[in-house]
């Protein structure tokens, strides 16, 4: 599934999808940067609550296909810029990080 | 085979925003030269977590990254205060990272594990009130 289709059918709001085709390859969800580097899958979904920049570096690096910020945590017009500026994609919902995985789950089955 | 591809980084210690820039340009320069996505990954995790403790922990520093036939190196270099405990450092979990910088997900301990964990080498030199050098190298 890409993750233009994964955030139709959660009705996840697109903050940024400079990549919207990209193909969503399983999940992660932290918000220990550190972990989320070493552990986080290439072309998975990145579910954080997390929203300061260093977020963008993390998701690049590590190369998730689309990060997830969970619970409606604000995101600046700063972040959202520099996202789309930088190719990541960030879309956001209300739904806390457990309930957005268990959707995510059933939509990637 | 010739010589190895020399790229070099200041790192920014006043800047925390921009922190993760130099491996972000060095992922994308591996990309270009064709390397591995495994191996791109591997340098980069260990390539951010040393730029972020530069500075996190020492006000910046530099970055050289060498790509070799056989492997790329990965110096990271800093006038900071230095490593009392190398040992202690290396234990996941250990962090003297400050709230303020916890609450931005970072401080976890986990940094210097994450860069022995990706690379085939590492050796930290280390002296009290002078600076870092750390040293990691990715075989091809
Ligand atoms: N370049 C450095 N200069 C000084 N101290 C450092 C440096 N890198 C790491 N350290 C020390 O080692 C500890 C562990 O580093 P690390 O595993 O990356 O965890 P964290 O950065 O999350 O604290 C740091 O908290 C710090 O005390
Ligand atoms: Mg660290």
């Amino acid at each position: 599934m890409t993750v233009a289709q994964l955030a139709e059918r959660l009705h996840l709001e697109c903050l940024a999808l400079p990549a919207p085709d990209r193909e969503i390859d399983g999940a992660y969800a932290g918000d220990l940067l550190s972990w989320v580097m070493g552990r986080a899958g290439t072309d998975c979904l990145w579910a954080t609550i997390m929203n300061n920049m260093n977020v963008l570096a993390v998701a690049t690096l590590a190369d998730v296909s689309v990060t997830v910020i969970c619970e409606g945590c604000e995101v600046s017009d700063d972040l959202r810029n520099a996202a789309m500026e930088k190719g990541v994609n960030l879309v956001r919902t209300e739904l806390p990080i457990y309930e957005l995985c268990v959707a995510v789950s059933e939509v990637l089955r | 085979m010739s010589e190895p591809l020399v790229y070099t980084f200041l790192v920014d210690g006043d800047n925390f925003t921009s922190a993760g820039e130099a491996s972000v340009k060095m992922k994308k320069n591996l990309r270009m030269l064709a390397i591995a996505p495994d191996i791109i990954r591997r340098v980069a995790i260990a390539m951010y977590e040393g730029e972020i403790n530069m500075v996190i922990h020492a006000g910046g520093g530099t970055a050289t990254v060498s790509v070799h036939n056989d492997k790329i190196e990965i110096v990271l270099e800093d006038k900071g205060p230095g490593i009392a405990d190398v040992e202690l450092a290396m234990r996941e979990g250990f962090s003297t990272a400050p709230e303020t910088i916890r609450n931005l997900g970072f401080g976890a301990g986990m940094g210097l594990p994450n860069m022995k964990r990706n690379t085939d080498s590492m050796t930290i030199e280390s002296t009290v009130g002078v600076g870092t050098r750390i040293t990691m190298t990715v075989n091809l």
